[in-house]
């Protein structure tokens, strides 16, 4: 498989150094055959014939597809809930990542409400750090809504390399926010140039149905995806849509697991909205009929929110949606919890940790069930697993493809290897696999990550806290060029008009005031003293004639005629 | 227009009425019969009818014959902060009359904070003194707490109301939160009501006019830019999916856009029980005149949700009509006057909403939806009248021409053209929003309790005559469906025995659910026992297999679940 190009007897093997002979080279768009050259972690040379230093490690790929390593858009690693943590922390979970091809991860920071957002990036940070074998890079959830964190979310854009904020819709009294909130936390990430994440559940039927669950006496993991319908995630999906539309923020939705919110998001995006979805390795690998299971463990070893959806035909669905492009990434929002900790919930299934493996089976997975069925080709493959997430979080293309000048990031994937995934032979330090027992074709033969081996011939070689903090700038061009030209359309004007002078009815003001923004009437004062008709500047005649000019409208709104035009009313009374 | 036998009678007993000739339209069909009516009833249908002498006799020269128009959506003399919408109930009903429609269901808007029940007295009062024509009433629901639950109670048990309507807009006045929107259809569910909503984002509308007032927008157009039809779509959304999580019946009030009406047809589709409710406004203008110069011109299409500024929505809106994916229509007659709609002239939020279309609304549909070929003669019935009357529970005293039904019926002049104009229309206002507009179909006669209010252009109306008509719960062509899914909608849990392995330490800080008083006997520490136990680390796989058929859990209606839970699995056992 390897071999020392030149002379074998060099003493000292510079594994900065690397060359891969004979690949056929996969990028989003393209394949084709080269050699690609590696230093210092960075891809130097992509060729043939290229002329490289002596006893460089070579790999001879035999024609094998060498594609850019994945990026794990959604990990939740070593992840504090209620005083426990996640059982994989940032090594066993990047180890885990290596291992199934992917060299990138971008973990959720979630502050608890009332803990700064700085602080708790730095504490993640920290962490990963520490511990991460593989480059990472930070979302921060928006767990609570003011001033200080507007404030907080600025920093972090500007002097900390975050342009991505996760809102929850759902976790009512918790991590939920209203639709006003969430309409102004859209605003302050537009401004900014971020992208606006959302976990789309409608948290407040979420809490009715839990209530009446286990008033019923239902309190195993079933009544976790039954409290949970999915009409209730694709509700939320519409709503996020909504709110963003009217905030021109680009939206990503974030674990996609049911057929109606991937429809949702299809159907917005048809309407022209900037909208991504973002399925995980368990909706597009696995269902939720497992929730009925008569082992608890089992059963409980599912529970994730948004849950799996019951009916068996939804992976297959959103494997076709992500081939033709109406989703585009995918994460695995990895964040197993063992049995012990989830028995915390074994009399209410509502106090069972969320979360579920996929880290390590994302990218066999979708070979699998996308690229073997011929759903995808491997450049989409590409594309989903790496490419995509590269763009719309700004780290293209130092991430996410192959080309002279980005990382040394790669795999060399093998389309035919079999294997059966179990908890006996993953890398994460759960007891159960969700997906045990699935036999998937396609697997990393090779996986390359800051210009180093860490797999090969089956063997992990990963270092403890190699993994560099990759900061990533605002305003992401794959997302915002569209969002700038729509803000320069969205000017709105008001008609001009002249004072309108007629009578006035009397109100009282004593009772309930419609409308919020009484501040913004403009001088009450004024109305007293009766101004004198001029009708010079008056526009308001009872049996006048208009004359109706264009006014630019938003360019979200369908408006085919052009405005006032076309009356077929030309006089009052 | 002669008297049946004699001439000489000297007193005409205007109780008896006997059309001769007539086509008669119903939703279902349409055939030629003479019709006898006595005492406000249909007594009589057929050929060659034995009546009484010296009965008048309408000739209907084969004419249609239409049951009187149902307006299930008006709000006459309405109150706004001290003042008062322009029709009240004796002008308002005699538009209605005029335009061929022979019942009303008024909205009852209990200011929040106040007893529902006064305001529904109230209402009844004002109506019971003033309607032209029979009337029913619908209660809106503007805040909620126990009280309010046990008036509403009352109202469904007592008063005759079965429709109560909530808004999702409106924030810090009237605007329900989910929670709230969830308990009240849970209730409304329990207790046979049809749910309706306004459906309107209100939190993100009050954003949105905030930002339209700081730029300096303070024009009528602000009121349509800040009240965009995506915004009344996502309510519609939203309020479908509550309404199928709580298996309550939704009636979507004023359809005003495409986008809205789109998502009340995929509901249906996906099996919802929803109906949708275009108004005369939606189906016959547009939002474009929000832009007129003439600032109360443009004040007065000032309604929410708003007319959309998209011009072919009326035809779209008439289309889903047709087709059946929207119910019924109504008017939402709510008009004010130019010095009324004044207290807006600088800030549009202030503008008092509402439209004229109760005179209007079945010439409207007949123009745009049976002159064009979208509908026949007996849908148009159908979503004037027929379905409206089903809604409310009154069917066949409503809606249908049928022995024993309600002597409500109109003589439909398919030919007839006018054209329409605040000078000649019966509401009190300066201005119809469908001003010049040239419709084709009229009524010709109207008979409303039996009596002929409409003949010969003239009206002849009497104030105090509508009756209040009760409503009861539980209509059949919306709670028959309910019915059999709430008997489907039984779920079970999975059979386990107790978990008895490890467990966690945890702290119960972060309060992770809303339902922790819900749990169940922490204290108790069960002894292990293995016969029970169905939980097992190195488990043998025979215990997850397939499940027995009485294991199978049922679940709520409308959830699209191919394969049996907790079957097929390729997940045999825990390493």
């Amino acid at each position: 498989m390897s071999g020392y190009q030149g002379k074998k007897n060099i003493p000292r093997i510079t594994s900065d150094r690397l060359l891969v002979k004979g690949a056929k080279i996969v990028n989003d768009d393209q394949s084709f055959c080269a050699d690609i050259y590696m230093e210092d972690g960075v891809i130097k040379q992509i060729g043939e014939n290229l002329i490289v230093p002596g006893g460089v490690k070579t790999i001879d790929a035999h024609g094998g597809m060498l594609m850019p390593g994945g990026i794990d858009v959604h990990t939740r690693f070593q992840m504090p809930d209620r005083g426990m943590t996640s059982a994989d922390d940032f090594y066993q979970g990047s180890k885990a990542a290596l291992a199934g091809g992917t060299t990138m991860i971008i973990d959720h920071v979630v502050p608890e409400p009332g803990v700064s957002l700085i602080s708790a990036f730095e504490q993640w940070c920290e962490w990963a750090d520490s511990k991460s074998c593989c480059d990472y890079s930070l979302h921060v959830d928006i767990t609570e809504w003011h001033r200080g964190v507007a404030e907080e979310m600025e920093s972090l854009v500007k002097d900390h390399g975050v342009n991505s904020f996760l809102v929850y819709l759902a976790y009512k009294d918790v991590f939920q926010l209203s639709d006003a909130q969430v309409y102004e936390v859209f605003s302050v990430i537009r401004d900014l140039g971020a992208v606006a994440q959302v976990h789309a559940e409608n948290g407040d039927i979420v809490a009715e149905e839990q209530r009446r669950i286990l008033e019923q006496g239902i309190t195993g993991p079933e009544g976790h995806v039954l409290s949970r319908p999915e009409e209730v995630e694709a509700e939320a999906v519409n709503r996020a849509v909504t709110v963003a539309n009217q905030t021109n923020c680009p939206l990503y939705v974030t674990k996609v697991m049911s057929k109606s919110a991937a429809d949702v998001i299809a159907q917005a995006r048809k309407k022209g909205t900037v909208v991504y979805g973002e399925p995980t390795t368990a909706s597009l690998g696995t269902d939720g009929s497992h929730y009925w299971s008569k082992n608890w463990a089992k059963a409980a070893a599912y529970v994730t929110s948004p849950p799996l959806s019951p009916d068996p035909t939804t992976p297959d669905y959103l494997n076709s949606l992500l081939s033709c492009g109406d989703l585009q990434v995918t994460g695995s929002a990895h964040c197993p919890f063992n049995t012990a900790q989830r028995a915390v919930g074994k009399d209410d299934f509502t106090l069972i940790p969320e979360g579920v493996n996929g880290t390590e089976e994302r990218m066999s997975i979708i070979w699998d069930k996308s690229v073997v069925t011929g759903k995808m080709d491997e450049n989409q493959f590409v594309a989903v697993t790496s490419t995509n997430a590269a763009k719309i979080f700004n780290l293209y293309p130092r991430k996410g493809r192959i080309a002279v000048g980005s990382d040394a990031d790669l795999v060399l994937w093998d389309p035919d290897v079999t294997k059966i995934i179990s908890a006996k032979s993953h890398n994460s330090t759960v007891e159960y696999n969700i997906f045990e027992g699935l036999e998937v074709r396609g697997g990393p033969l090779v996986v390359i990550s800051q210009g180093k081996i860490v797999l090969e011939e089956g063997n992990l070689h990963v270092t403890e806290g190699s993994g560099r903090f990759v900061a990533r700038k605002p305003f992401p061009d794959y997302v915002y060029k569209r969002i700038k030209a729509r803000s320069r359309m969205a000017e709105l004007r008001g008609v001009p008009r002249g004072l309108y002078d007629g009578p006035v009815c009397e109100v009282s003001i004593t009772p309930k005031v419609m409308t919020p923004v009484s501040s913004a009437k403009t001088s009450p004062a004024k109305q007293p003293n009766q101004p004198v008709r001029n009708l010079h500047q008056s526009g308001f005649s009872l049996s006048g004639a208009q004359v109706d000019d264009n006014v630019p409208r938003r360019n979200t709104q369908r408006i085919v005629a052009p405005p006032g035009g076309r009356a077929n009313i030309t006089s009052l009374g | 227009m002669s008297y049946q036998g004699k001439k000489n009678i000297p007193k005409i007993t205007s109780d008896r009425l006997l059309i001769k000739g007539g086509r008669i339209v119903n939703d279902d069909q349409s055939f030629n019969a003479d019709i006898y009516m006595e005492d406000g009833l249909i007594k009589q249908i057929g050929d060659n009818l034995i009546v009484p002498g010296g009965v008048k006799t309408i000739e209907a020269n084969g004419k249609m014959v239409i049951p009187g128009g149902i307006d299930i959506h008006t709000r006459f003399q309405k109150p706004y902060r001290g003042t008062t919408s322009l029709d009240d109930f004796a002008q308002g009903t005699k538009s209605a009359l005029a335009g061929g429609t022979t019942m009303i269901v008024d909205h009852v808007f209990p200011v929040p904070g106040s007893s529902l029940m006064e305001a529904y007295d109230q209402w009844k009062q004002w109506a019971d003194e003033k309607a032209c024509c029979d009337y029913s009433l619908h209660v809106d629901i503007t805040h909620w707490d126990d009280t309010v639950k046990q008036e509403v109670d009352h109202l469904v048990k007592e008063k005759g109301v079965n429709s109560f309507q909530v808004y999702m807009a409106y924030e810090d006045y009237c605007q329900m939160t989910n929670s709230e929107l969830y308990e009240i259809f849970t209730f409304l569910a329990e207790r046979g009501g049809i749910a309706q909503i306004h459906a309107e984002n209100g939190e993100i509308i009050s954003k949105e006019q905030s930002r339209m007032l700081q730029i300096g927008i303070t024009g009528p157009e602000g009121h349509v830019l800040s009240r965009p039809e995506e915004l009344e779509a996502e309510a519609v959304f939203r309020a479908v999916t509550i309404a199928s999580q709580t298996n309550c019946p939704l009636y979507v009030t004023r359809v005003m856009s495409k986008s809205a009406a789109d998502i009340i047809s995929q509901a249906r589709k996906k099996g919802n029980v929803v109906f949708g409710e275009p108004i005369a406004a939606s189906l016959g203008t547009d939002g474009t005149h929000y832009w007129s110069k003439n600032w109360a011109k443009a004040a007065y299409f000032v309604t929410s949700p708003p007319l959309s500024p998209d011009p072919t929505t009326p035809d779209y809106l008439n289309t889903l009509l047709a087709s059946g994916d929207l119910s019924v229509t109504g008017s939402a007659h709510c008009t004010f006057s130019v010095a009324q709609k004044a207290i807006g002239k600088d800030d549009f939020t202030q503008i008092p909403e509402g439209v004229n279309g109760v005179e209007e609304r079945m010439s409207l549909i007949w123009d745009k939806a049976v002159t064009t070929g979208k509908m026949d003669e007996n849908m148009f019935v159908a979503v004037t009248s027929t379905n409206a009357a089903k809604i409310l529970n009154l069917y066949p005293r409503k809606g249908r021409i049928a022995v024993g039904s309600d002597a409500d019926l109109v003589i439909w002049d398919t030919d007839a053209v006018r054209t329409i104009t605040a000078k000649t229309h019966q509401s009190a206002a300066e201005y119809n929003i469908f001003e010049g507009m040239e419709l084709r179909g009229a009524p010709q006669v109207v008979i409303c309790q039996g009596k002929i209010v409409l003949e010969d252009g003239n009206l002849h109306v009497t104030s105090g005559v509508g009756r209040f008509i009760p409503c009861s719960p539980y209509p059949d062509f919306a709670y028959k469906r309910i019915k059999a899914r709430k008997q489907l909608a039984v779920l079970r849990a999975v059979p386990r025995g107790m978990y008895d392995g490890p467990v966690s330490e945890f702290s119960l800080s972060r309060g992770g659910t809303p339902s922790a008083s819900a749990r169940t006997s922490p204290t108790k520490q069960p002894v292990r026992n293995l016969h029970q136990s169905g939980f097992s680390l190195a488990g043998n796989p025979a215990a997850c297999g397939p499940p027995t058929p009485e294991d199978l859990p049922i679940r709520p209606a409308g959830r699209r679940i191919v394969v049996p839970p907790g079957g097929r699995s390729n997940i045999t056992s825990l390493s």
